[in-house]
């Protein structure tokens, strides 16, 4: 890709950026959220039309119009959100617009041979017949693939790949790459964990604010080189951790229960403490907390906040109670993604926004105004909408309306997830001031440095039970939580 | 600022083009019947005449022509013109006119008379039927262009038609903001016809009050909204598709309006009963105040407070706005208990403007409300809309109606193009709001 230019209404998100691939090779392609990589990669995948630059495919230019030309190029993308149909099998979905037919028939025969051919090549085993709404994230990441492979792909481009996935299954795909790359295959890589970068790319290339800024040899690059290069300036540690004085008890769960994803789980959390809760995904943390915002109902159990007995029946019931809850899913749960920022702010504020029978929406823009400044939040403006912004900027977005609240007990579901270092650094830093001044944090993570380095205590979960908890978290390693997490 | 009410109200400029169409199509030689054309005729033959003289003051029987013929001949008595005589009738009624003036030898010196009356051919004959009169002049009020479309007649023609359907489709518009989907509003508008006038009959009939006429207006009201509610109430607490919900209440209430009357309409209804539906308050149509004070309201509620508000976020997107604290259930049970008092009162206006509680109007009526919602820019799929584009959409759909009846353009045609209209009117606000037209048509699919 040759000095591709691209600008978008308000934002100039690729400022004359080149990107060069070689056969069997991955190229990893880092930089914050907004920095550009998605629209970089839409326009090699058809999605989005470059305002200038070429892109040449082994020598030749290609004129990539929409994603079925990326196809015929040899380019396949695999994006963050998958694209498989829920009710179809897994060969349908990966033979989708491009049915082997007879005289209008499918011949399933067919499909379902290649489809086992391709599965072979890559080294995976899924039944071909299975809906694919049946199959674990990592199997639907790997049909993914298959259906990649199926079109005869010469670039494949992965985005987000490990983002939903375990360790294991991790490592799995990681040796898929390392198979396909030794077949000739060039892969670009996009992930916002570096050690996965570091681990699985020959180069990295970064891209900050639009523009390329540097593409390196991952043998000739630092873990603080590379960040240093995303973010624009130094940071000093990933972690920046400073324990605030504990006081009384904000929150305590007692025995509470929830079908199989919910087991006789009791904690409690003091003011000034950040409560890690680590575990594998489906541990049932997020369902915990679920039922302690009041989201779900619980089978049984109890909740005392201050001291107090409390019932919470809704989510309005908890704020009410001082409690707010991030969720994992932005863009789910968090957020309205078709209204605007401002509306997406004041949503759960509106009852300090109103003054009579009408909404004060003076006070409403010049709160939202603060957070906006005070969160570095970028937008065009106060009315952009939700879905336009980059994901680091929506979590703030999600931040700034549950900050707005003014909660005693902050939970955050994974607060991290697929946000860039800078951003991630700023949120650390939040939840630290947010501790000091006296709030109890709970925190779910799926990354282990993450609790590891900002908990105070540490909850492990495994199959909707407690299996342990960690108070000497500065002597723990991150094998440590593991092992507790899978036995 | 012009560009947000643009993109917020796009739908304007097809209303105006659509307005400016047929004022163009519908140009015609209009003459005057209102009381200053009378005062400048009464000048004219004043100055002209002897108070001796006799004068034909003619018109034909239609609401325009007979009270101007009444008026000027009335005006003249006034004015000391002794041998006036006014003629409301057909053309066989002038000559019988004639005949009898010819019959006493009198000597006609004019004829007054205004619009279609001047293109009989009684009038243009006169000279070779009766020679006597043929030194008998023709008096008609100056004449002048103007489109049929923009005389105030028709204007107000116009918002007779759409009142009911434009106020139905405020609570439409919130239901389908929600994402729901209300089709009971027509079947509700004949319910609350029924009960409103049944009650009005049991409470005296022809002599009841206007007191009668509202208590009737409010039960009808009511009860749609009690029938709204639990209609909302099953889509709120057990998730039944709001289609499906709102279908089988729809075939529920339009059985429960035959039954309630046994088929029959009802006529026996108080004086006071066309009050709302075709009275005037300080000479403006009532349906016009109310359409003005509700969309008013409705706009308020919807922008400016906390409910409208979460009736947004709620079809923005039901988890996350439930996560935030709405009370997603309530919100959802409001709007349909809002669409269906909307549709009670749909139905009260509409049995104003009939005189009659009829169990079989509002056949089709939702289809209508659902057009004028989506084409004022309210998106199906939820979150996004506008009240003031409803009113725009409700609108253009009476307007294309309108229009096409003064061009007289049979009714299945009518439909045919209705149809069209509406599908492009929804085309285009895609097209807007899509990055302009070329764009839009670039895309691929």
């Amino acid at each position: 890709m040759r000095r591709i230019d691209k600008s978008f209404p308000g934002v100039h998100a690729l400022k004359n950026v080149s990107m060069k691939l070689h056969r069997g090779e991955v190229l990893g392609l880092v930089g914050e959220n907004g920095a550009g990589k998605s629209t970089l990669i839409k326009v090699l995948g058809g999605a989005h039309l470059p305002d200038a630059g070429k892109i040449l495919i082994e020598g030749r230019p290609v004129h990539i119009p929409s994603p079925t030309a990326a196809q015929q190029a040899g380019v396949s993308i695999i994006y963050q959100e998958f694209n498989l149909i829920p009710d179809l099998n897994v060969r349908e979905n990966i033979f989708l617009g491009r049915e082997k037919t007879r005289m209008g028939f499918v011949r399933a025969a067919e499909e379902h041979r290649k489809t086992l051919q391709l599965f072979r090549k890559i080294g995976i085993n899924i039944d071909a017949n299975a809906r694919c709404s049946e199959l674990t994230v990592a199997q639907r990441q790997t049909v993914e693939i298959a259906k990649a492979l199926s079109v005869d792909a010469k670039i494949i481009v992965m985005d987000e790949p490990t983002a939903t996935l375990t360790t294991r299954e991790t490592e799995r795909l990681f040796a898929i790459i390392r198979d396909l790359k030794s077949q000739g295959l060039g892969i670009v890589y996009i992930s916002h964990r570096l050690d996965e970068v570091f681990e699985v790319a020959e180069r990295v290339m970064v891209l900050r604010d639009g523009e390329h800024v540097g593409t390196r040899d991952i043998a000739e690059i630092t873990r603080a080189e590379l960040i240093e290069m995303m973010v624009g300036r130094l940071i000093e540690s990933e972690f920046p951790k400073c324990a605030a004085g504990l006081g009384r008890e904000r929150l305590r769960v007692e025995n509470l229960c929830r079908g199989k994803a919910v087991r006789n789980v009791s904690f409690s959390i003091r003011a000034g403490e950040v409560l890690g809760f680590a575990g594998l995904v489906g541990a049932g943390r997020t369902e915990t907390m679920r039922l302690v915002f009041g989201a779900d109902k619980p089978d049984k159990g109890r909740l005392f906040v201050d001291g107090r007995k409390t019932d919470i029946r809704s989510p309005g019931d908890a704020m009410r109670n001082r409690i707010c809850l991030l969720t994992e899913d932005r863009k789910g749960q968090g957020l309205v993604l078709i209204h605007s920022c401002r509306e997406n702010f004041g949503l759960p504020n509106l009852d300090r926004f109103t003054r009579g029978m009408f909404l004060d929406q003076r006070t409403e823009r010049k709160e939202f105004s603060d957070f906006v400044e005070s969160l570095k939040i970028k937008t065009s403006g106060h009315e952009q909408l939700a879905m336009n912004l980059s994901g680091g900027n929506q979590q703030k977005v999600v931040l700034a309306k549950w900050l707005a609240r003014n909660a005693d007990i902050m939970i955050f579901d994974e607060p991290t997830r697929g946000i860039d270092v800078g951003t991630k650094y700023e949120i650390y830093l939040l939840m630290n001031r947010l501790a000091a001044e006296g709030k109890a944090i709970i925190m779910i993570s799926s990354e282990l440095p993450e609790i590891l380095g900002m908990s105070d205590r540490i909850i492990i979960m495994h199959e909707g039970r407690i299996k342990g908890e960690i108070t000497d978290v500065a002597n723990t390693s991150q094998e440590d939580i593991l092992s507790m997490a899978m036995a | 600022m012009t560009r947000k009410l643009l993109s917020d109200y796009g739908m304007v400029l097809v209303l105006i083009v659509l307005c400016v169409l047929f004022s163009v199509l519908t140009l015609k030689e209009q003459t005057p019947e209102d009381s200053a054309a009378v005062a400048r005729l009464i000048e004219q033959i004043n100055s002209e005449f002897k108070k001796s003289d006799i004068i034909l003051a003619v018109g034909a029987v239609n609401k325009d022509s007979a009270p101007f013929a009444e008026k000027l001949g009335e005006e003249l008595g006034k004015k000391g013109f002794g041998n006036t005589q006014v003629v409301v009738g057909t053309p066989r009624d002038l000559r019988l006119a004639l005949d009898d003036i010819g019959a006493k030898g009198g000597r006609l010196a004019a004829i007054a008379t205004s619009g279609n009356v001047t293109k009989w051919p009684m009038i243009e004959l006169i000279g070779e039927k009766y020679p006597e009169f043929s030194g008998c002049k023709v008096l008609v009020p100056e004449s002048y262009i103007w489109p049929d479309f923009l005389k105030r007649s028709n204007l107000l023609a116009i918002v007779d038609r759409i009142v009911v359907i434009a106020v139905i489709a405020i609570g439409m518009t919130m239901v389908i903001i929600t994402a729901g989907i209300d089709l009971s509003v027509g079947s509700l508008i004949a319910l609350s016809a029924v009960i409103s006038t049944l009650l009005m009959k049991k409470m005296g009939g022809l002599q009841a009050s206007g007191w009668i006429v509202l208590v009737g207006f409010l039960a009808g009201i009511l009860s749609c909204g009690i029938v709204g509610g639990l209609g909302g109430f099953l889509v709120a607490r057990f998730k039944v598709a709001p289609f499906i919900t709102t279908l089988g209440v729809m075939m529920m209430a339009r059985g429960l309006a035959f039954m309630i009357t046994g088929g029959f309409s009802i006529y026996q209804v108080p004086k006071a009963l066309p009050w709302l539906g075709q009275g005037r308050s300080l000479g403006i149509p009532n349906t016009v105040v109310l359409l003005v004070v509700l969309y008013a309201a409705a706009h308020i509620f919807m922008a400016h407070t906390r409910l409208g508000r979460y009736i947004y976020a709620v079809g923005g997107n039901k988890e996350a706005a439930r996560l935030s604290g709405v009370p997603v259930k309530s919100v959802i049970v409001f709007v349909y208990v809002i669409s269906s008092l909307a549709a009670g009162l749909g139905g009260c206006i509409q049995t104003s403007q009939l005189n009659t509680g009829a169990p079989n109007i509002g056949v089709m009526y939702e289809l209508y409300v659902i057009a004028a919602v989506v084409v004022g820019g309210t998106s199906l799929s939820g979150g996004s809309g506008r009240i003031l584009g409803t009113l725009i959409g409700a609108f253009i759909i009476s307007v294309i109606q309108n229009g096409m009846n003064l061009l007289g353009i049979e009714s299945y045609t009518q439909q045919v193009v209705l149809g069209a209209v509406i599908l492009g009117a929804v085309l285009l606000d895609k097209a807007r709001s899509g990055g302009g037209l070329p764009g839009f048509l670039r895309k691929k699919v």
